[in-house]
């Protein structure tokens, strides 16, 4: 082995590789909350729906779970021009996520749901809570208690997954790598930086989804 | 020249699926011999090989797969000398990355075993290895099988990264078909479907099993 390491080129770029990072942050964020909007109103119909909207629902679980998100991506971007409907990156790839990472939480939010019995809901209303109060109290605390760790490692793997949308050029961090390699010529030395950036990031939000979790169920 | 989108480009995509398929089997190999490796590493009594478990699956599980990928293409020629063809770096970076995986849901596997079998195990005078071969490996593979089909499913769909280092699967074939007739929409969504083919019976399967495994017990 006599291949000389060189990581100078690649300091050099930090600015750059810290409006990657951001980039990467912000898809992340905002596929956070579309996913768990599409997921609750997904979960809402899988379990209380009318048959023919909780069919649906199944259904765009199981094509989203069951294909890659770089081909549903290769499809919100490339295949909806020919529908007439044209974006640019970042909107092709919020809307790519959002709808993955949708059907995922569906199904974490369903099992939450259905985590609750029945008897818990009357034996609530039996103690005299209101609707609301049962809602909150009865359901949706213990239910969140239940969701919230497939919820929160669902959140770290899409982090990891949003590196796919450098395939149509958003400018995340892994695009950025990729601009840096064809300056610089350091392939291997951009790729283990920004891996361990990646590392970085994801254990950074398991410590801080751990403490929140401390926080919210700590006492319980 | 732009030429039409026909039959024949669904029959290359499917003879392109094999590749994808014959991927995912290596890295299931490959994945597999680690992934032994690194459920024993993890419920082993000598904690220094516990933390060197825990240590490989955090950080394989921390970089993006696209990561691994790139690392593994631009890294093992360094560390070989040679250039690696994207069939080679392809398969062992998949196979690094699924030893992660399934290592973990091994070990949750090889924990779910009560206690009490290990020590059954140990009062019949058997050592670690042979409780583990003759207690606790038979009744882990029972509670293992479903979770395994259902990371296969994974690999089959993470497979479609290996197109960014140029291995030809469905993916790239879909990106080299679009390329020439121009019809991405089509092209993309015949490349779904053949996802979809691929993987809803496994995760049907998985499901079933769970399920006859709940009733099982």
């Amino acid at each position: 082995m006599n291949y000389r390491f060189n990581f100078r080129d690649i300091w050099a770029q930090t600015d750059f590789i810290l409006e990657g990072i951001l980039v990467t942050l912000a898809l992340t964020v905002v596929t956070m909350l579309s996913g768990l909007v599409i997921g609750t109103l997904g979960a809402a119909a899988r379990v209380h729906g009318p048959r023919w909207l909780s069919t649906m629902v199944a259904a765009y679980v199981e094509v989203i779970r069951n294909t890659p998100l770089i081909v549903q991506l290769f499809l919100v971007f490339f295949g909806l021009p020919s529908a007439g409907i044209r974006l640019d990156a970042m909107t092709a790839s919020m809307i790519a996520l959002g709808i993955n990472l949708g059907a995922y939480s569906t199904e974490i939010i369903r099992a939450g749901l259905e985590a609750i019995p029945r008897t818990q809901v009357e034996a609530g209303r039996c103690l005299g809570l209101s609707g609301v109060q049962v809602f909150r109290h009865v359901v949706l605390f213990p239910a969140i208690k239940v969701i919230y760790p497939a919820l929160s490692s669902q959140f770290v793997l899409l982090m990891l997954g949003t590196s796919v949308v450098s395939q149509i050029s958003a400018p995340d961090l892994f695009h950025v790598a990729s601009i840096i390699q064809s300056r610089t010529f350091r392939d291997f030395e951009i790729y283990a930086v920004v891996s361990g950036i990646y590392l970085a990031l994801a254990l950074a939000m398991k410590l801080g989804f751990a403490a929140i979790h401390h926080l919210a169920f700590g006492r319980r | 020249m732009i030429r039409e989108f026909a039959a024949i480009d669904v029959y290359y995509l499917l003879l392109a699926a094999r590749w994808t398929l014959a991927l995912t089997a290596l890295a299931f190999v490959g994945g597999g011999l680690f992934g032994i490796v690194v459920a024993l590493m993890r419920v082993s009594p000598f904690m220094p090989l516990r933390a060197l478990g825990a240590a490989y699956v955090n950080v394989v599980q921390g970089i993006p797969l696209l990561g691994w990928l790139f690392v593994f293409f631009f890294g093992l020629p360094i560390l070989a000398g040679v250039q690696v063809s994207s069939w080679v770096a392809a398969t062992i970076a998949f196979s690094f990355y699924a030893g992660a995986f399934l290592g973990e849901i091994w070990r949750g596997c090889l924990q779910a075993i009560p206690r009490q079998q290990w020590e059954a195990g140990a009062a019949l005078g058997l050592g670690f290895g042979e409780q583990l071969r003759h207690v606790i490996v038979p009744q882990a593979v029972r509670v293992a099988i479903p979770p395994t089909v259902g990371f296969l499913v994974q690999l089959i769909k993470n497979t479609s990264l290996g197109a960014v280092i140029g291995f030809v699967e469905l993916t790239r074939e879909g990106q080299l078909t679009n390329a020439a007739t121009y019809r991405p929409f089509t092209v993309y969504i015949a490349v779904a479907a053949i996802y979809f083919a691929m993987c809803f019976p496994l995760t049907q399967l998985s499901r079933r099993l769970e399920r006859r495994l709940r009733v099982a017990r």
